[in-house]
């Protein structure tokens, strides 16, 4: 399956500094768009491709809802994924993926990208609930996510990853996130784990803990709480929520021993959120 | 440049306030995080390397004359924890004052007049640094200094470690002070061009984490 010529991208892919892809890495650009036809929430448009298979699940209230399904072993060294997520005015939008996303060495130690487009327009919801990211021994993932709001729309985005399964040193993973609401950045963060970042699970950076994890909202009426939340401890996994300088929009950052308790870290802090939508 | 300009901007005698600041290493400390010389250098190591590097890439790009405002903001995205942005604002003030009695010039005025709270400390360091004729590299070097100087500083007095040692570890970091210093400087070099999403933008989730941990403590020897 992974042998199928690579179709050709839809839009263009975030070119990276690492050169170009290694010929044995799949180009595959998903997309999908959710617009609103008057009176409720359709996805016109679930453009499956390479390893991304999207499906339409049941709606949830007005809320529809597609998975992501990962139709083959990605990424590997060498891929090229990109996956553009649009949320049209007025829509309603869930995306969440079946399974975690592991990424492997596969045939070569290139750098497999990934990334993902988020938008959402005027008085639209998007969710972007994934399973967790496993970095795994040997591989190399650049990942983005490039995230543009109108003022009006609201955001929630969740993103863990596993560095390493069980005993297993994780491969390296670099994530640069940027949010833009009204065409402001709002957030922008890089973090690179994984050997040969220095120090990447020392006292500053992850504590030795292999789970990471952020949850991002965004919205007008969102409130933040009146104090940051402060949930767990050093050694059980921890957890703050905060407002950002250019608001409406809350970030709560966990790091845990593990993706359960990292979870349930971040699931306390989005219901400390007064009015978060759920 | 003025060698001597770059080692008045970098001593921690200047007078800018950031002796009463640990970098987050009080909270380090606490959590038993940093507890000898070996995690100290580890603390220092990723501290370098994220909130380090992303400070220096503001400083270096401050010294080359970009918009300092918009550095500012820049530095604002870059700082999600508000117990973060805060001691980056007071520090800010607080070199302000020293940099403007040092090396008076519009640059440091305009950026005081438009951020009365005080801009974040970075970015009022490269501004100082092109006023006393340093180079966007000299701001780097100065800003990757202070992001582990402060650290080992306070490991010293929190810990009792030996201050040769703690010294040790600062200059067994020197290669990747010069490397992450150069890196930075790089960036701030292309910033005119493509603009502030150039810069670095490396994230810790435990400085995070804990720096507002730290924040809500009633009693604490260092303001951060």
């Amino acid at each position: 399956m992974r042998d199928a010529a690579p179709p050709p991208a839809l839009h263009p892919v975030v070119p990276h500094a690492d050169g170009p892809a290694h010929p044995a890495g799949v180009r595959a650009a998903a997309r999908l768009r959710a617009t609103h036809n008057g009176r409720a929430t359709t996805v016109p448009l679930l453009h499956s491709d390479g390893p991304f298979h999207l499906r339409r699940l049941r709606p949830r209230g007005e809320r529809a809802r597609v998975c992501v399904l990962g139709a083959m072993s990605a990424p590997l060294g060498g891929d090229r994924l990109a996956l553009d997520i649009t949320a049209e005015a007025r829509t309603r939008l869930e995306v969440t993926t079946a399974a975690a996303t592991i990424a492997l060495r596969g045939p070569t130690a290139d750098p497999a990208t990934y990334d993902v487009r988020l938008t959402a327009g005027e008085d639209a919801s998007l969710r972007w609930l994934p399973q967790p990211l496993i970095s795994t021994r040997g591989s190399t993932v650049h990942q983005t996510y490039r995230v543009e709001l109108a003022g009006s729309s609201r955001l929630l985005l969740r993103e863990e990853q596993l560095l390493g399964r069980t005993a297993e040193p994780p491969g390296r993973l670099s994530t640069r996130l940027t949010v833009r609401r009204d065409g402001r950045p709002i957030l922008d963060q890089h973090t690179v784990y994984g050997a040969p970042t220095p120090a990447w699970d020392g006292p500053a950076v992850l504590g030795g803990h292999r789970a990471t994890g952020q949850l991002l909202l965004v919205g007008p009426g969102l409130e933040a709480p009146p104090e940051p939340v402060l949930l767990g401890d050093p050694a059980g996994g921890h957890c703050v929520l905060v407002p950002l300088a250019d608001g409406p929009a809350l970030l709560a950052t966990a790091v845990a021993p593990t993706p359960a308790r990292l979870r349930r870290l971040l699931d306390e802090a989005l219901a400390r959120v007064p009015g978060a939508e759920t | 440049m003025s060698r001597t300009a770059l080692l008045i901007l970098a001593d921690g005698r200047f007078p800018a306030g950031g002796h009463a600041h640990s970098g987050g290493m009080e909270a380090a400390v606490a959590s038993g995080g940093v507890h000898d010389t070996a995690s100290l250098e580890a603390f220092c190591r990723g501290r370098l390397h994220t909130a380090g590097l992303t400070a220096a890439g503001l400083a270096a790009a401050a010294a080359t004359g970009y918009d300092a405002l918009a550095l500012d903001d820049a530095a604002d995205t870059r700082t999600p924890a508000p117990a973060l942005r805060r001691v980056a604002r007071r520090l800010g003030r607080q070199m302000m004052r020293a940099a403007r009695a040092t090396w008076p010039c519009a640059g440091l005025d305009h950026l005081a007049r438009h951020r009365p709270q005080g801009p974040h400390q970075p970015v009022v360091l490269g501004v100082a640094a092109r006023a006393a004729g340093l180079t966007a590299l000299d701001a780097a070097h100065a800003a990757v200094y202070e992001s582990v100087g402060g650290p080992a500083t306070a490991a010293v007095r929190l810990l009792s470690l030996d201050p040769f040692e703690a010294t040790a570890v600062l200059a067994r970091l020197a290669d990747d002070l010069d490397a992450v210093a150069a890196a930075a400087s790089d960036a701030a070099g292309r910033v005119a061009v493509e603009g502030v999403t150039v810069l670095p933008a490396a994230s810790a989730p435990l400085l995070d984490i804990t720096g507002e941990q730290h924040a809500a403590w009633a009693v604490r020897l260092f303001a951060s």
